[in-house]
């Protein structure tokens, strides 16, 4: 969007974004998680987070480089703190799906903020039931591509040892096309147009999933150069 | 002598802060909540001697502010600051080749010191810098012998007699022109200009690298510090702030997003890769966390007027190095440490990436920095004391004394405290400024410049 001169632009988009830190939800007394102190940000809730910060910084037309590289390293510090499992299985949360759909779904950043407050909320119960890091875990999930892997935690476990690979490869993709990717207006375009049309497809709760999977599988694709129009993005893959 | 001095502070130091009182002077800006994305200051700066004060803003424009001429009747005040000149500094560009626009939002006023009858400085944006020369004009000539006065030429044959013109005053005329344009040499975003003891060149600064320029010279700038790995991938970390040394001319510092300072030597070699010292402080173990490096990102480094010392402010502290000593700060000071157990939501609503300045007082005895609520905050090196001020346009009145605040941090909070969850993290103040040589601070918050002044009996 253009800015001319003498334009004077209401704050909206930006108040919209920064909700005011009187976001006290995890205050709240009748939540199970908040009988002790504020419970530490969970390691699965900040890597989802995290996710999204980048999802949402590679989308700018020019990203903050400090922003995107202080985001890429704390998921690598949270990637690395999260300790593989053996077997993880399959836990779809009937509560938290909806909220990642709607999290996905929300154009503005303030829906965002508060599916995700909502999403901690309700990850905050389910924490307490068993120590599997996240109940996000993708269900049907293909053989990856070489290219691609989800960053969702059920595809930890087909990495293998905890190397912190699963980010080594796909990010590094990520700053690998940085300056060139300027020049080349296509790659940005087609990564912001072709994730909307995405969630779209389907707001079924295991669709939802693969939409939460297939995007940011889709979104790294694009990262590491392979031909992102070639993987629709939505279920039936 | 030492007497008086612990009456003035008994006095004076009730709320906890220096033995200055602080009082409201003035605020420019417009009054009302709803904020034009334009008018949203983006950097402040007093001039060497302190009577011009200039700010930028968002939509690329920079006014400057003068101090009046103290009117040496009524001196219970030091002169204010009114408009001096307004001027477009920069526009907002489309860079065709890369399908981008590039914002006009000014990042950095330095300037320079007077030399004529001229002011110059240098303001940039995300990629390119301008030298503006900013002169006046108080006469303008009169009686020419070709042209009326309006401006038609006569008819020659009309003229018979020659007379020479003459200068008469007029109403003061204040203009701003740009002389020179650095332009092209930044492929990301300049965040740091900083003039070198020379004057004669200056360095820019982006995420990645470092130039160094001749003030009388456009079309080239020598790189003195590239970070860029070879390979994008292996990027980890970025440059946030560069300033020169303000004695020696062949000194300069680079800040880091990893909490790191390289003081570099131009003498060492061409490209300033290799740092002549690195200052950082071991991690706190006992304070690590995911978000350790993200706090420990500096946002603002700044040379002591001395130049034996140097500050740095990150996320939750200011801290003051000295040049002689690597491994550690000297002093470090707390600006708002009961935001450590809130880093979660800070990151989720994205303030924790917010870049707070900071600044020196003209004796290096007191340093300044903003916080959230539209608080700062002061830190007396001497004395060890620090106060926490607001800037509001409630109870404002000039020559009112500021009263100190304070932010309650966890349980029972006391009458005119502020608990932590009440504080407005939209109203941030993340650029202040110190006069060189009076105790006059201007502190921006988003759209309004308050200025201060120590009380004058």
């Amino acid at each position: 969007m253009m800015l001319s001169k003498g334009l004077k632009r209401k704050r909206e988009e930006e108040q919209e974004k920064e909700t005011l830190a009187v976001d006290t939800w995890w205050l709240d007394p009748s939540l199970p998680a908040v009988a002790q102190a504020p419970p530490p940000a969970t390691s699965s809730s900040l890597f989802d987070l995290s996710v999204l910060k980048l999802h949402h910084s590679l989308r700018q037309s020019e990203p903050d480089l400090r922003h995107l590289v202080l985001v890429v390293n704390t998921l690598r510090r949270v990637q690395a703190s999260m300790a593989p499992e053996p077997t993880l299985p399959p836990m779809p949360s009937p509560s938290a799906a909806p909220c990642v759909a709607d999290s996905l779904l929300a154009s503005s950043d303030a829906a965002l903020s508060a599916s995700m407050a909502s999403l901690l909320e309700d990850l905050s119960h389910i924490e307490g039931l068993s120590q599997a890091p996240q109940p996000l875990v993708d269900e049907g999930l293909p053989g990856r591509p070489a290219g691609g892997s989800p960053p969702s935690l059920g595809a930890l476990d087909l990495l293998g040892p905890a190397t912190g690979c699963l980010l080594d490869d796909e990010l590094e993709g990520l700053f690998e096309d940085i300056d060139t990717s300027m020049y080349d207006s296509e790659l940005w375009a087609p990564a912001s147009e072709a994730l909307k049309p995405g969630p779209e497809d389907g707001p079924g709760k295991e669709e939802a999933l693969e939409l939460d999977e297939a995007e940011l599988d889709y979104l790294l694709d694009v990262l590491v150069g392979t031909q992102a129009l070639e993987r629709p993005p939505g279920p039936g893959r | 002598m030492f007497l008086k001095f612990s009456l003035h502070s008994m006095f004076y130091g009730a709320g906890g802060g220096n033995d200055i009182q602080w009082c409201f002077s003035q605020v420019k800006g417009a009054v009302d909540d709803d904020v034009a994305e334009a008018d949203i200051i983006s950097t402040v700066e007093f001039n060497h001697s302190g009577e011009l004060l200039a700010t930028g803003d968002k939509g690329g424009r920079v006014v400057i502010f003068q101090q009046e001429q103290e009117n040496k009747i009524q001196s219970h005040s030091r002169g204010e600051y009114n408009v001096y000149s307004t001027f477009q500094s920069h526009e907002p560009e489309f860079d065709y080749l890369k399908s981008l626009e590039i914002e006009e939002k000014i990042n950095k006023i330095r300037w320079l010191p007077q030399k004529n009858a001229a002011q110059f400085l240098l303001s940039t944006n995300d990629k390119t810098i301008k030298l503006w020369k900013i002169s006046e004009r108080d006469k303008r000539p009169e009686g020419y012998n070709l042209k009326e006065e309006d401006g038609r030429y006569r008819d020659p044959t009309t003229v018979t007699t020659l007379r020479v013109p003459v200068f008469r005053p007029m109403d003061l005329m204040v203009e701003a022109s740009p002389r020179r344009i650095f332009a092209n040499a930044h492929t990301y975003h300049i965040n740091s200009i900083s003039i070198n003891s020379d004057y004669e060149t200056y360095l820019s600064a982006d995420d990645l690298r470092i130039n160094l320029w001749h003030l009388e010279i456009t079309d080239r700038s020598f790189n003195i510090v590239d970070i860029k790995p070879a390979n994008m991938e292996e990027l980890t970390e970025v440059i946030t702030a560069a300033e020169f040394h303000p004695n020696s001319c062949n000194t300069f510092v680079y800040s880091s997003s990893k909490g790191t300072i390289r003081l570099c030597d131009m003498r060492a070699s061409a490209l300033c890769d290799r740092h002549s010292k690195l200052f950082e402080e071991p991690e706190d173990p006992s304070n690590r966390s995911f978000f350790s490096e993200i706090i420990s990102s500096i946002s603002d480094v700044k040379f002591s007027h001395s130049g034996r010392y140097m500050m740095t402010r990150d996320y939750l502290s200011v801290k003051i190095w000295d040049l002689n000593m690597e491994n550690r700060p000297v002093e470090t000071y707390q600006v708002h440490e009961y935001l450590r157990s809130k880093l979660c939501s800070l990151y989720e609503n994205d303030c924790i990436f917010d870049k707070f300045e900071c600044c020196w007082n003209g004796s290096d005895s007191v340093v300044m920095t903003g916080s959230y609520n539209n608080f700062f905050r002061m830190f007396d090196r001497n004395t060890k004391r620090d106060i926490t001020l607001e800037a509001s346009r409630e109870n404002n009145k000039p020559r009112t004394v500021l009263k100190p605040r304070k932010v309650c941090a966890s349980g029972k909070r006391k009458k005119d405290e502020i608990s932590v969850d009440s504080l407005d993290f939209n109203k941030k103040i993340l650029h202040t400024a110190w006069h060189p040589k009076e105790n006059i601070i201007a502190v921006a918050t988003t759209n309004n410049l308050y200025i201060f002044q120590d009380k004058v009996n």
